[in-house]
């Protein structure tokens, strides 16, 4: 954590020279505890109290970048256990395995299908972030054309994974001007992997059973000059992994640099390939920044990739809409209104059900602070009243003739007071979920018109 | 290197709820299911074991379903027509408990009413020894009517019967109280409003030991986060000594996952989503694997595939070594 500024003042010459522009070292301390100046102002401070005060400054949770040809992934600099008390930062990477022992053609083909992968969620691209190439041959000229084979059609970061540095070494120096990741270094190979990485500019796992020997290596790793290490806990089911993530994430915040990294999940390997998606649940849930799967299968990234979003979502800023009076379908004056919030993921989903219908319809979006209906009609910020003010708002009433106005199902208790608000307005209940608008336009809407 | 764990001393613990009594308890199960009792945040082991383990709820409904994705119906089959045989392949595929939600109309088109509802109700529990949850059509009166009809005739079974919300719990509350039964409240992803309906719901007696609390989740996709952290917070204030933030919490990532398009539908919709029922899957298992990871004590699913990977992810996260 970051030092007060009395333990700067400690650090600072304590000649009270004035050069840095305060009458006092003291003065000068608590400005730079406050982040209101730099270290650098101060001509006379010395090497030792620098390097101390950067580690101080330096997060919990180192960030980790990893480079392919272009794209990185950022992971670590993460402060806090539950995402409610601040936010997470860094979304995890998501990454496909590719084994060695498959065919170059098959290689190819697998890379190029990652590497194109992308969908579309709440109008955000969603991507797989790299790929992790695992030297399950030993065989490090087969190794070597397995990394060449991606390279060809793929310039997402990549993971060499493998044990032995002969065979790591003939891959990762082929990625010159990138920062991959070795996983990596353990007990027995630690030496030479450190070596490896430094060399290459490459970031390393540490992998270990338990917190103790993780801590031991990365302290290993350290001496030897490596410090962009990632964590690979050993843990092989989930309830084990849930504890030493807890583990890791809480003592890493409390400045326990040995384990003060990211950490890496593979979530592979079950014979069940459906398990994946419970095992990589939890891996984005609680934890993990990097998550490797070992099977490309749109309908399992999907919702993984939704769920990063989701968790990764920053609490206090819901994402949000523009409140205003969209056209969907090109409507006409006589053609109905629907209301509903400026929460982006309530907006997206009405105004894609309305659009998939083909039906015209205006979409009236208010200001409910980017809540969703349920929740901004409990806090207050969804009501008859901000309904009205929308509608006087955006001059509904002057661009469109017909006077229907279709509430959400799951607000149907403020019609009443809806209908208070807007005499003119015929006040309709639409379904509680987007998906059955469809079905509720081409039957409900499409019988009544009523033209004021 | 010798590390101190860093271990959580937390003042307060969750209720201890027991669902569904045997015979000799007054009942007809053939067997009980006991929620709740952590001091820790889900699955610390290394905290504290945890006294029990969170349960997988199959969700029917008294009349097939009229809006439920094709998906579903193929899954469940012909069993859909009749609760009792529904109930039965829900427990064929691993569920924990049922929960039996009453609709508006019968099968044949008629609207339900109190018998109808009742009938459903034992037809379901002849097909099962598992626990139940009964839950009214979502309309406060018929909520009332339908719920003290079966209550009465249900009179010590230990059902959990619902919904309770902060508009309408008075009578439900009532129904349970009367004849030794349980409640379930449900409030809209708010930790102040959950708290305030479990104090209405106990200031009018119902002892702790028979309620749940359901603080609605939202989807993966469509909310959950919202969801998701509601769920810590509640659990983090229970542990914390918050009485009325202790009860277990019941979801429905089931219904929630199924309603939204990605679940739903099959066609017309873009090639990355991939396959569909595999997709529909997924998204029902993640979003259920999340709230457990948030606390969930039920998980109330749709899929007979979901119980099986969910109740795998029960398992490993059970699992000490
Ligand atoms: S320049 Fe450095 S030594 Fe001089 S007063 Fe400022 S902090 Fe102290």
């Amino acid at each position: 954590m970051a030092l007060t500024g009395i333990q700067i003042y400690k650090l600072l010459p304590q000649t009270n020279c004035k050069e840095c522009g305060f009458p006092t070292c003291l003065a000068f301390a608590m400005k730079l505890g406050a982040k209101q100046v730099e270290l650098s102002d101060c001509p006379y401070v010395t090497e030792e109290a620098t390097a101390q005060l950067a580690e101080s400054a330096a997060p919990p949770i180192r960030l980790i970048e990893l480079v392919g040809e272009g794209h990185q992934i950022r992971v670590g600099n993460e402060t806090v256990l539950f995402r409610h008390e601040k936010t997470f930062y860094n979304r995890p990477g998501l990454l496909i395995s590719i084994q060695d022992t498959l065919d170059e053609t098959a290689i190819e083909q697998l890379a190029k299908t990652v590497d194109a992968y992308g969908v579309d969620y709440v109008g955000v691209d969603l991507r797989i972030d790299g790929l992790a190439i695992e030297a399950t041959s030993g065989d490090a000229a087969r190794f070597a054309e397995a990394v060449r084979a991606v390279r060809r059609v793929s310039d997402l970061p990549l993971v060499l994974v493998g044990e032995d540095p002969a065979v790591l070494g003939a891959g990762v120096e082929l990625l010159e001007g990138e920062k991959p990741l070795l996983i990596g270094a353990n007990a027995r190979n630690w030496d030479s992997m450190a070596e490896l990485a430094l060399q290459n500019g490459a970031a390393l796992g540490a992998t270990a059973a338990s917190l103790e020997e993780l801590a031991e290596l990365t302290e290993q790793l350290r001496s030897k000059g490596v410090e962009d290490i990632v964590l690979h806990p050993g843990a092989a089911r989930m309830g084990p992994t849930l504890a030493m993530q807890t583990q890791i994430r809480r003592l890493a915040l409390k400045n326990f640099r040995p384990l003060g990294y990211p950490t890496i999940e593979f979530v592979g390997g079950s014979d069940d390939g459906r398990q994946q998606a419970v095992l990589a649940t939890q891996a984005i849930s609680k934890y993990a920044g990097l998550v490797v799967l070992d099977a490309f299968s749109p309908e399992l990234l999907y919702p993984l990739l939704v769920l990063r979003e989701n968790i990764y979502t920053d609490p206090q800023k819901p994402i949000q809409v523009q409140p205003a009076l969209y056209e969907i379908n090109n409507p006409t004056p006589q053609d109905p209104v629907l209301v509903t919030t400026n929460f982006s993921i309530t907006y997206f989903s009405v105004a894609n059900e309305v659009e998939g219908s083909g039906i015209p319809a205006w979409l009236l979006v208010t200001d409910a602070e980017g809540m969703s209906v349920l929740t901004a009609w409990a806090a207050g910020k969804f009501d008859a009243e901000s309904i009205a003010k929308a509608v006087k708002q955006f001059d509904v009433a002057a661009r469109v003739e017909r006077h229907d106005i279709v509430l959400p199902g799951h607000v149907a208790v403020l019609s009443g007071e809806l209908e208070e608000e807007l005499p003119d307005w015929n006040v309709l209940v639409g379904p509680r979920e987007a998906v059955d608008l469809p079905a509720f336009m081409k039957t409900v809407l499409s019988e009544g018109s009523t033209v004021h | 290197m010798q590390i101190e764990i860093p271990k959580d001393n937390w003042q307060g613990s969750v209720n201890t709820v027991t669902l569904g009594a045997t015979p000799e308890e007054g009942g007809t199960r053939t067997r009980t299911v006991t929620i709740g009792g952590q001091q820790t945040l889900p699955f610390l082991h290394f905290e504290q074991t945890p006294p029990n383990r969170p349960v997988i709820a199959l969700e029917i409904t008294a009349a097939r379903p009229g809006d439920w994705s094709p998906v579903l119906l193929d899954a469940w089959g012909d069993a859909i027509d009749d609760p009792g045989n529904w109930a039965g392949a829900c427990e064929s595929a691993g569920a924990d408990l049922i929960v039996l939600s009453l609709g508006l109309t019968e099968a044949d088109g008629r609207s339900a009413d109190p018998e109808s509802a009742v009938r459903a109700t034992k037809s379901t529990l002849g097909g099962t020894g598992l626990p139940l949850i009964v839950l009214g059509p979502g309309q406060a009166e018929l909520d009332n009517d339908f719920v003290i009809a079966v209550a009465d005739a249900t009179k010590g079974e230990r059902l959990v019967l619902g919904l309770c919300e902060d508009s309408n719990y008075r009578t439900i509350v009532a129904a349970a109280m009367a004849n030794d039964h349980l409640v379930v409240g449900r409030t809209p992803m708010d930790v102040n409003l959950a708290k305030q309906l479990n104090i209405l719901i106990t200031d009018m007696g119902l002892p702790l030991d028979r309620i749940v609390m359901d603080p609605t989740t939202g989807a993966l996709g469509y909310g959950i986060e919202y969801g998701y952290s509601v769920m810590e917070r509640l659990r983090i204030a229970a542990l914390q000594g918050d009485a009325m933030t202790q009860l277990p919490l019941l979801v429905n990532p089931g219904a929630e996952a199924w309603k939204t398009k990605e679940a739903k539908v099959g066609e017309g919709v873009p090639d990355s989503w991939g396959k569909w029922e595999e997709r529909a899957s997924n998204w029902e298992t993640v979003t259920a694997v999340a709230l457990i990871e948030a606390g969930a004590d039920i998980v109330v699913l749709r899929h007979p595939d979901s119980v099986t990977r969910v109740r795998n992810a029960l398992d490993e996260l059970m699992a000490v070594g």
